[in-house]
This record gives C-alpha cells, structure tokens and sequence, in this order.
C-alpha cells in the first residue's frame, strides 16, 4: 500500500465530500462506542455506584432503601475482627505471592530460555492448570488434601510422613495449603508472562557479558533481571490484584474455614450479602474492596509502572 | 538458539551435570502439575477402598461405575448445554461491542477519547465481587435471575475492558494508508471497520473470543448467586453441588470432575497460542 503523499494531499480535502482520515462525526463515534458504553455502564460502572449507594443503608436488599446509616457500615466492618482476618489473609497471599510465586516463576522461566529439550512441552504443561477453572482445581485439590490422601501418601512416599497435617482442616495451616493450590494454579501463567518479556531482550547483551567473563549468576543479576523489571512489575501487580479479589477457589475449598482461617475479603463480602442478607453492609464491604484495589493500582502506577507501558494491565 | 560456538564452558562433563540438574528441576515440577491431573482422571476409576489403600498406583480392577454414573446423569448434559450456551451468547456479545468501541478509540479524534479509554481500562480492576451485590438486584428488577442473559450480558460487560485493551494497539497498528486508500474508494467508517478492519484482526479477534470463551466457562461466583435453579446450573456450579452431594464418595467426584476437566484441557491444547498470547501481548510491550 504506497500512496504517493502528493495524491492523498490531493484527494482529502472537504469539497469532495469525505473527511480527513482521523475523524469522524461525533453521532458516528457515538454509535460505534454505543454497545460497549451500555453494556459497561449497565452492568458495570450502574452496579459500583449503586455499591456505594447501599453502603450507607442499613438494607436486607428487598425493602425500600429508607434506613441511611451513614458511615456506620465501614464503621462496623473495621471494627469486626474477623473482616479484619479476612484483610490479613489477602495480605498473607499477596506476600507470599511475591516473595515465592513470582520469584519461582521467574526461575522457572529463565531455566526454560536455556538449551532444554522438550522445553514446549515443559511450558505448555506448566501454564495446563491456569486453564483449569477454580471450581474444578479446589475440588481434585480438596481430595488430594483429605487425611491419608495423596498429598500425605505422596509424603510418607519420600520419607516425611509425619509432616501429614490435616491440611485444609487446621486452621493454622488451611491458609497456606490454599497458597500452594494458588501457586500451582496461576505460577504457570506468571512464568508464560515472564518469558515473553525474556524474549525481548536481546541475546546479544547476555552474550556481550558472558564474553567479558560474567558468570551466569552475574549475567542474569546484572543484565537479564533489570530489563525484564517491567514484566516482572506486570506480574507482581496481577498478583497483588488477583490475591486481593479472591474467592472461587476458596469457596470451594473450604468456604473461609475452618473458623475463619481462610475467609478473604470477598468471601467476607458474599457471606454477609448473601448468607445473611445484609445488602447495605455487605456493599460497604464491596466499597472497601473496591477502594484497596484502586489504591494499590494508583501507587502502582505512580510509582512502580509509571514509566513502563500504556495497556499494561492483563486479566 | 545456534550462539554456544564460541564461548568457553568448563569441561564437558561439569556442563552436562548443571544440564542434568536443569532437566531434573523441570521434570519435578512437570510431576507437581501432572500428578494432581492423573489423580483426578485415575482416581475416577476407582472405587473408595482403592482410593483409601493406594491412591498413587493404577486402579486394580479398574472401575467404570463412577464414569458410567457421571456420562448418564442428564444433569451433567444440562450444565454443559448451559455452560456452552452462556459461553456462546457472551462471545457474540463482546466481540461486535469491544471491537467496534477499540476501533473508534484507536482510529479517531475525538473529544473524550482519553476518558472513556481511561474508563475501560479502569474496569480491569474490578471483579465481579465488587459490584455483586447491585448486579443481583438489577437483575432480579429486570427478570434475568435464572436466565443464561443474566450471567452472558454481566460477563460481557466485565470481559469488555481486556478486550479492548488488546484491540486497540492492534488496530493502531494498521496504516493509515489503508485507510486512505478506502477513503479514496468511497469506504466511510463502517465499510472500513467492516470490509478492511476486521479481515485484518481475525488472529485477535479470534484470541479474544478464546479468552471470552474460558472466561464464560470457568466463571462461578456469578453463576452462584443468579443460577438459582439445578437446572439452569452451569458445568462448575454443577461440580461444586456434585462435590457437595457425594462428601464421602471421593471417586464419584473425580468422575464429574475429570470430565468437567477435560473439555478445557482440550480446548487449551487445541487454542494454546490464541490463549497465552492473548494473555502476554497484552502484559508485555510487543
């Protein structure tokens, strides 16, 4: 397609009848925009408003909204110690998540960029279980924790039998047991990530400081790790998001059980609304949410993104 | 991959240790994914006792009652029917929305252009869970509880912001000069969208509804709360409820599960290069 400049100069100006490429009558732009701006405002931007909305109700979600409470929801959520847990379970997994999820799948990545063979099939199997939906994960995963289980025969198989554990029933370590399900879920998808962003750096520079002596370790602290800094910021920031909206897998799993030991905000959030039927409280609670995760995206932007891409931000 | 001439490695046999090392550390890890899936897909062929003395091993005798029970429950036929259908009726809903809307936005001047940019893309922070609660009523008010629309039209809404933040650097990227060209041949906005756009982005388009797709069919939290009826359940309401029904019955689960399992892994296996670069062209600067 080469249009000498000279003819498009010719053809575009008005008396023809066309405009300029670029622009467009507003009701034509309005119309294109039209089914996605309904369906976003309809079920998105209506919902998180009307969220903030019965935030200041004390509401059972079928009579009319008359009893305005003010603040005394949020009031009631900070002062509820177990919504409180709940706060720190999502912030025990987003921790964990960056201390070992990430830093695994980093690791993970960069063994898959050396001469291995097989090393698709090595990727393709890792990234399966990211695939997989939450319900059908939590469930096989709630078998394999049962007592006497795989997961414990698999233990005593190489030798660790006593370090079996009631792994979804002690509440001590019920939380940690969804952490590794968590990791074995998602570190596949954070590693595919990784390795695309290992992909654009150029071999040249990891060869350049291999030549001038840099051992592998020096290579990768020095070279290989800073230019994938915007990738792994990617991956930290998806995590940090996803951990702070989690629910389905423990749903299903064990509900937020044993007393209360894996409740996270959302299962908070959905127990109150919908087991209980406070709809007013519940969505103070969703306004919470809501306001953490725009919290942790703006500073994220600010300060860690800013310099890095437009369009960053992947599911 | 052809750049190992030169440079000065140790000895051969120290090389081919670290290299034994690398195969070990992914083969452990290869186990870690696939021991979990071939529990679930073996121990559907067990019976409990089996499942109880040795749950590592082949099943001995192999057990087909579980599957048998699972392929004839019509139940199960009724989630998938209704998992696909959602599955369907959502795809058909984001692609025209979010490719006509990233088409604007990435074609056009146009005052607010930013903004509604900015508003999109806003929405990749919120989950369903925050705006649960309203979209339960608004629901119940219009009569979608309990129909495949009331789960379809809230999925699209939600899938529509990752779903036009990977058009529209795509469609930037197309050259003017195409668009010039049609415009020289007459083309407004719509022939162009049409005729020469959307020819152009099948391979995104096509990674979009892949996404659409597993999105669809995975969900659960919003399933939950508006499919009140079994029979209106999809495929994870079912086998959460199946999970629920048969607490003891550890094999009968795996059953229902491994099946409910398999069409993803098969869906993965066949759309893997739609799905993981959708999922990093969009986390990674391409």
């Amino acid at each position: 397609m080469v249009i000498s400049d000279p003819q498009v100069k010719v053809t575009r100006p008005n008396r023809i009848g066309r405009r300029a490429p670029g622009t467009a009558p507003w009701p034509v732009i309005f119309a294109f925009l039209l089914p996605a701006l309904a369906l976003y405002t309809l079920f998105v931007l209506y919902p998180i408003t009307q969220s903030i909305r019965y935030s200041g109700y004390d509401w059972n979600g079928l009579e009319p909204l008359t009893d305005w409470v003010g603040l005394q929801n949020f009031r009631d959520a900070f002062a509820d110690p177990l919504f409180i847990e709940a706060i720190t379970h999502n912030g025990i997994i987003i921790g964990l998540s960056l201390l070992l999820q990430i830093p695994f799948a980093v690791a993970l990545a960069v063994l898959l960029t050396r001469n291995l063979k097989g090393r698709g099939v090595f990727r393709t199997m890792y990234f399966a279980p990211f695939i997989l939906s939450e319900v059908v994960t939590g469930v096989v995963w709630r078998q394999i924790y049962r007592p006497n289980g795989l997961f414990d025969q698999v233990l005593a198989g190489v030798g660790a039998g006593d370090l079996s554990r009631e792994w979804l029933a002690d509440p001590k370590i019920a939380l940690y047991s969804l952490f590794f399900v968590i990791s074995w879920k998602y570190f596949g998808f954070h590693m595919v990530l990784i390795l695309a962003g290992l992909q654009l750096i150029p071999t040249e520079l990891e060869e350049a400081s291999a030549i001038d002596g840099a051992s592998f370790w020096k290579g990768f602290r020095y070279v290989t790790l800073p230019l994938l800094g915007p990738t792994i910021r990617v991956s930290m920031f998806l995590s940090i998001i996803g951990a702070l909206q989690l629910f389905d897998l423990v749903w299903v799993t064990t509900k937020g059980g044993p007393v209360n030991s894996t409740a996270t905000m959302a299962t908070y959030l959905v127990d109150w609304g919908f087991r209980r039927g406070q709809f007013g409280f519940a969505s103070a609670v969703s306004v919470i949410v809501f306001g953490l995760s725009l919290i942790v995206a703006l500073l994220y932007q600010r300060f860690v993104l800013r310099r890095d891409l437009e369009g960053a931000l992947t599911t | 991959m052809t750049t190992t001439t030169v440079r000065t490695k140790g000895p051969s046999q120290k090389f081919d240790f670290g290299q034994g090392l690398l195969y070990l550390i992914a083969a452990l890890v290869l186990l870690a994914i696939i021991v979990p899936l071939s529990f679930s897909i073996i121990g559907g062929f067990r019976s409990n006792s089996q499942l109880a003395a040795d749950p590592v091993g082949l099943p001995d005798p192999w057990v087909w009652t579980n599957y048998q029970t699972a392929l004839t429950d019509p139940s199960f036929y009724g989630w998938v029917r209704n998992s696909v259908l959602i599955a369907l009726i959502t795809t058909a809903l984001v692609l025209p929305a979010a490719s006509l809307a990233a088409f604007v936005i990435a074609r056009y001047k146009f005052r607010g252009r930013e903004l509604v940019f900015a508003l999109f893309t806003l929405g990749l922070l919120f989950p369903v869970a925050v705006a649960i609660l309203p979209l339960f009523i608004t629901l119940r008010q219009t009569g979608l509880l309990n129909s495949p629309l009331g789960i379809a039209l809230p999925q699209a809404a939600f899938g529509l912001p990752l779903s036009i933040v990977i058009l529209r650097p795509f469609f930037r990227s197309i050259p003017r000069d195409l668009e010039d060209a049609a415009a020289i041949d007459g083309c407004g906005p719509l022939r162009f969208y049409w005729s020469v756009m959307l020819p152009l982005s099948r391979p995104v388009l096509s990674t979009i509804a892949v996404l659409t797709v597993v999105g669809s069919w995975n969900a659960f939290l919003l399933p939950l709360l508006v499919l009140i009826q079994p029979e209106q359940w999809t495929l994870p309401l079912g086998i959460n409820n199946i999970s629920a029904q048969y607490v003891t019955d550890t094999a009968m689960i795996l059953a229902y599960t491994t099946l409910a399992m398999i069409p993803a892994l098969i869906f993965y296996f066949i759309a893997q290069k739609q799905i993981v670069t959708g999922l990093t062209t969009g986390g990674v600067k391409g």
